[in-house]
């Protein structure tokens, strides 16, 4: 009985020790999402206009408008409502955010490959800025939303630039990705899980 | 050269090590006095390569000697001298060799400083020590190497992080470490004593000492960080439950329960396996803060450079460390005697009943700390825990713990009776309440927490109080025999003086604590340059700023005037610096410390112009909570120089082998 | 009484007056008249950075959202005061943030059924504990007196034994 009670500590220590070596493999700084299986926040936000910029220096199909270089943001508000009834992902991006740049060839190849279309979301960012970044590294966005006061961003639950997000056909949040986009989420979370969506019925 | 030289005495060391973990432990369990007394000598020569290694590291960084990896990454040619020095443990590599002197250090004090040990203890325990340095430096050598190099040289570093260039951070780590470490003093002596069966009165002597110096060191570690973050971080707080500030809290907490514990065992041979569990949780505790830093699990501002592989490199050492003491007291604890008789009201209970809210206190910060990785790692979500949590279960048990702080030192050992002890208390708890509620009135501001906090203060002071007069009173019957109250008071056991001094300690931390939380008061305030603004009385007058470069920074300088009642009062120099290095801008707060509360401006951002944000905290009596910890330290220190540590000339091995069969009858 | 106890609790008693007066002016600041703050509405303000303060910044997430500098932080306070400015309560505010970020975003965790334990745990530790500390003490109160060791007091290494060393009451 007594040696019974004396083994308590050690069993104490086990079960801490067990739970930190399970930290181990844990992040504990990444934020889980509360939105995912919820719908989409509201949003209706004006979109960036400019040329059309696409692909790489080896796309043939550069256009450059030049009379919008000094575009400010025009062009029809979009709203969540205009998305529903397509699957289509949220890439949140700002000219000032250098981990974007990375994952940016990324976006450009999901678009180019027509996976989803990638609707951009440029966070607190100033439109002249925004545009010669698109100009200089190619514009993969369907549209890009201009959120300028970082309100979108809040209530889509955003703290660091980038974030990718896809929203489902009845506009509920499904996925969530902070920090630049890898190859290998791409592939093994953001293909399957578009897979799913874009399965008939 | 000098880098390899260093990397090389580890590897020395580690031999060295082998040699001390096994066979004065082999000699001790034999009899072979010839393996016994391998012990000292072995940590001498521990001492002498991990010093070595040292100096090469600090010998690096003073050299700026880039091509070293460790101070490429953490130092610069335009850093000043004494931070270059500093630098050397302001990595994880580098800290960790602070460790590992530490560790040989405290090694070789036990080894030179404890001639009345008999030879058998003082083998084991040393061997203890020795395999625990073995552990880490197999840490620094197989992952966290300081010496590596760097090809091709970079021309110069990459700077120390300006946060850490600051005085209070040359002292902080080697305070925190010196505790830390002293307590595996204590584990290491409670290993011994359960290896070798001899848990008694006199083991617990032994070790208080060491244990309430390794406590004191770890109170002003604990201090300067605390005062450090009130100063450099510019928040204007000074706790902020951090992971890693619980991290060297419960080590301190379980250390303080251990010192307690100690003097029921020391005087009545009593709860001796609850001291031993103590001793091995205090420094198992300290091993959990290395790991909970080091390994990335816990998000903190403190973490240095988070690495998994590393992080399971210490949980394996925990493990096996941990594990190892706690099956053998699982194994021999049983076997211990039950000490001495005492009732239930008495001292011993009083004492215990320290440890047992010390140890709730403990798992109370333990749990909230652990928490969200616990929920993480069972899929249950994520929280955060944070102050809002801690204050509102921390703040309780520590009130109760003080109303027994109170009472424990003016009762009784063995057996008390209650209307003794409370006619020796009514006069303390009725100063308490007045001056408490007298304070309070004074200040203007009456809330439950206010009033807590300075009955707690009151309370502890007027028991020392209370103490100290039963100690110097003249016994009745007795006028005329006995000394004077001012011998007396000379006379008194350096011992019960540093417990007073200890506890008084603690008073005014209380004291310092309750009238910041209350009385603060802050103001933001735009201030262009001519503009005033008055807080708390205290008229504050911006006069503009100004460029002021440092050694390896650019700063924009600003000066703000204080006058109070017409008079001035000080002249404060907030500034606003960009290290070159880094590019990060770092905000230096200017403080004016004075006895009753300190006075802190912070420049915010720039609002246009010439115009500031300016941050204008008046806190009172904020410098009391450092003080108050200062004095807890030089309480503890002072005890340990008593008379009764000290051997008698002449006093040899002999006589604490006496001392293994039992409690000595010596009158 | 004893006269002695008399004398000095009457010593103590002056001390601590004049103590209590010196301190007086220390904290008498708390009295004066403020000037005006520069904000437009302190009582707002204060509101603001109480419940920033209880909010974690997920930027650096060392921090507060009343102490940080981020960007985030710094909007996410603006977000605080126009809900608090617009009459909406602490609760809502708080419920705005957990929608968007999270249990993550409070430093005092909710009270759910994942975190009892947390919440409750350390009441109930303490109870334990004491009550624990009772009963052991009982038990071992109630086994012979030969069980026990001797009650010589240990003397010190220089061999003397002291007074407070020295068992029972007076």
């Amino acid at each position: 009985m007594k040696l019974l009670r004396a083994l308590i500590p050690l069993a104490l220590f086990a079960a801490v020790a067990v739970f930190l070596a399970m930290g181990l493999g844990l992040n504990p700084s990444e934020v889980p999402s509360p939105l995912i299986g919820k719908p989409a926040p509201a949003f209706a936000l004006p979109q960036l206009v400019d040329g059309t910029v696409t692909g790489t220096s080896t796309s043939s199909n550069t256009t450059t408008n030049t009379s919008t270089s000094t575009s400010t943001s025009t062009g029809q508000p979009l709203s969540r409502e205009d998305l529903l009834g397509k699957v289509w992902m949220l890439n949140v991006w700002a000219s000032w955010c250098a981990p974007c740049r990375e994952e940016h060839p990324l976006v450009v190849d999901i678009a180019q490959r027509k996976l989803v279309p990638v609707y951009g979301l440029n966070y607190k960012d100033a439109p002249a800025a925004a545009t010669q970044w698109l100009r200089q590294l190619g514009n993969p966005y369907t549209g890009v939303l201009v959120d300028a006061d970082g309100r979108v961003g809040i209530d889509f639950g955003v703290y660091g630039v980038p974030e990718t997000f896809i929203i489902d056909r009845q506009g509920i949040v499904r996925f969530k990705h902070v920090g630049p986009l890898n190859a290998g989420v791409v592939r093994d979370k953001i293909e399957p899980l578009l897979r799913t969506l874009n399965a008939p019925g | 050269m000098i880098p390899e030289l260093g990397h090389f005495a580890l590897w020395l060391a580690v031999g060295v090590t082998l040699v001390l973990g096994v066979l004065p432990l082999v000699g001790a369990q034999r009899g072979r006095t010839d393996l016994m007394l391998l012990a000292r000598p072995a940590t001498s020569v521990l001492m002498g390569l991990v010093l070595l290694a040292f100096g090469c590291l600090i010998a690096s960084f003073v050299r700026n000697d880039f091509s070293v990896l460790n101070v490429a990454s953490n130092s610069n040619s335009a850093l000043p001298l004494m931070y270059r020095i500093a630098a050397s443990w302001g990595s994880h590599e580098g800290s960790l060799i602070l460790w590992l002197l530490m560790q040989a250090g405290w090694a070789w004090a036990v080894a030179n400083f404890s001639r009345n040990l008999p030879l058998p203890m003082l083998a084991r325990t040393l061997a203890v020590m020795g395999l625990l340095t073995l552990s880490f430096l197999l840490f620094v050598l197989l992952s966290s190497n300081p010496f590596d190099r760097i090809l091709p040289v970079p021309l110069d570093g990459q700077d120390l992080n300006p946060q850490l260039q600051d005085p209070g951070m040359i002292f902080h780590p080697p305070m925190l470490y010196m505790g830390y470490v002293g307590f595996s003093v204590a584990f290491a002596f409670a290993v011994a004593a359960l290896i070798g069966g001899n848990l008694d009165a006199q083991w617990a002597r032994w070790m208080r000492p060491w244990t309430t110096v390794a406590w004191a060191f770890l109170t002003f570690g604990i201090a300067l960080g605390s005062w450090w973050a009130y100063y450099e971080l510019g928040w204007g707080g000074w706790w902020f439950w951090d992971a890693v500030e619980n991290a060297s809290f419960m080590p301190w907490l379980v250390g303080t329960a251990l010192i307690h514990s100690l003097a029921v065992s020391e005087k009545r041979g009593s709860f001796k396996s609850w001291t031993v569990l103590l001793a091995i949780s205090a420094y198992s505790l300290s091993l959990l803060g290395t790991f909970l830093v080091r390994s990335g699990v816990i998000t903190s501002v403190h973490s240095f450079a988070s690495d998994p592989a590393r992080g399971l490199f210490i949980l394996v050492m925990l493990g096996i460390t941990v594990g190892a003491a706690l099956t053998l007291y699982a194994w021999r604890a049983s076997s211990v005697g039950l000490g001495a008789r005492f009732e239930m009201l008495s001292r011993e209970t009083m004492l215990l009943t320290n440890n047992v809210l010390l140890v709730v206190a403990t798992a109370a910060v333990m749990l909230g700390t652990l928490y969200p990785l616990i929920l993480d790692a069972l899929g249950l979500g994520k929280i955060s825990v944070g102050a809002p949590y801690f204050d509102a279960v921390f703040v309780p048990i520590m009130a109760v713990l003080v109303f027994f702080m109170g009472i424990g030192p003016l009762s009784r050992w063995k057996r008390d009776e209650m209307p003794a002890l409370s006619r020796r208390l009514r006069w303390a708890a009725g100063v308490t309440v007045i001056s408490a509620l007298l304070s309070a009135w004074v200040g203007g501001k009456l809330t439950i927490m206010s009033i807590l906090g300075l009955l707690m203060a009151f309370w502890i002071t007027a028991s020392v109080a209370a103490d100290l007069w039963e100690r110097i009173k003249p016994i009745k019957g007795m006028a005329g025999m006995q000394a004077p109250w001012w011998q007396r008071l000379r006379q008194l056991p350096r011992a019960g003086v540093g417990m007073m001094l200890a506890h008084l300690g603690v008073a005014l931390f209380c004291f310092g604590v309750t009238m910041v939380g209350t009385y603060d008061v802050e103001k933001d305030v735009a201030m262009g340059p001519g503009d005033s603004t008055t807080v708390s009385g205290y008229t504050f007058t911006y006069l503009g700023a100004k460029p002021a470069n440092g050694p390896n920074y650019e700063a924009l300088r600003g000066h703000l005037t204080v006058v109070r009642d017409g008079k001035p009062i000080a002249e404060m120099f907030p500034e606003k610096r960009i290290y070159r290095v880094q590019r990060n801008p770092m905000t230096e707060a200017a403080i004016y410390t004075r006895v009753r509360g300190d006075l802190y401006v912070q420049l915010g951002e720039v609002i246009e112009g010439e115009t500031w944000l300016v941050r204008i905290w008046v806190k009172p009596f904020v410098s009391w909570i450092w003080f108050g910890c200062l004095v807890m330290g030089l309480g503890g220190i002072l005890a340990i120089t008593d008379r009764r540590y000290r051997a008698k000339a002449g006093a040899t091995a002999t006589e604490g082998a006496g001392a293994m069969s039992g409690v000595s009858a010596a009158r | 009484m004893h006269p002695a106890d008399r004398t000095f609790h009457r010593w103590a008693l002056t001390l601590l007056a004049a103590w209590v007066l010196l301190m007086a002016p220390a904290l008498a600041p708390a009295l004066a008249r403020e000037a005006a703050p520069a904000s437009a509405d302190p009582v707002l303000e204060n509101r603001v950075m109480r419940l920033s303060s209880e909010l974690r910044c997920l930027v650096c997430q060392n921090e507060t959202i009343a102490a940080s500098h981020a960007d985030l932080a710094v909007d996410l306070r603006n977000q605080v005061r126009e809900m608090l400015r617009e009459g909406q309560s602490e609760a809502d505010v708080t419920r705005y943030m957990t929608e968007r970020y999270g249990d993550f975003i409070l430093y005092r965790p909710p009270v759910k059924s994942t975190t009892v334990v947390l919440w409750y745990g350390p009441a109930v530790l303490l109870v334990a504990g004491l009550g624990g500390l009772w009963w052991i003490l009982r038990r071992r109160n109630r086994l012979a007196a030969d069980q026990f060791d001797d009650d010589e007091p240990v003397a010190a290494p220089d061999g003397s034994v002291r007074a407070d060393d020295l068992q029972g009451p007076r």
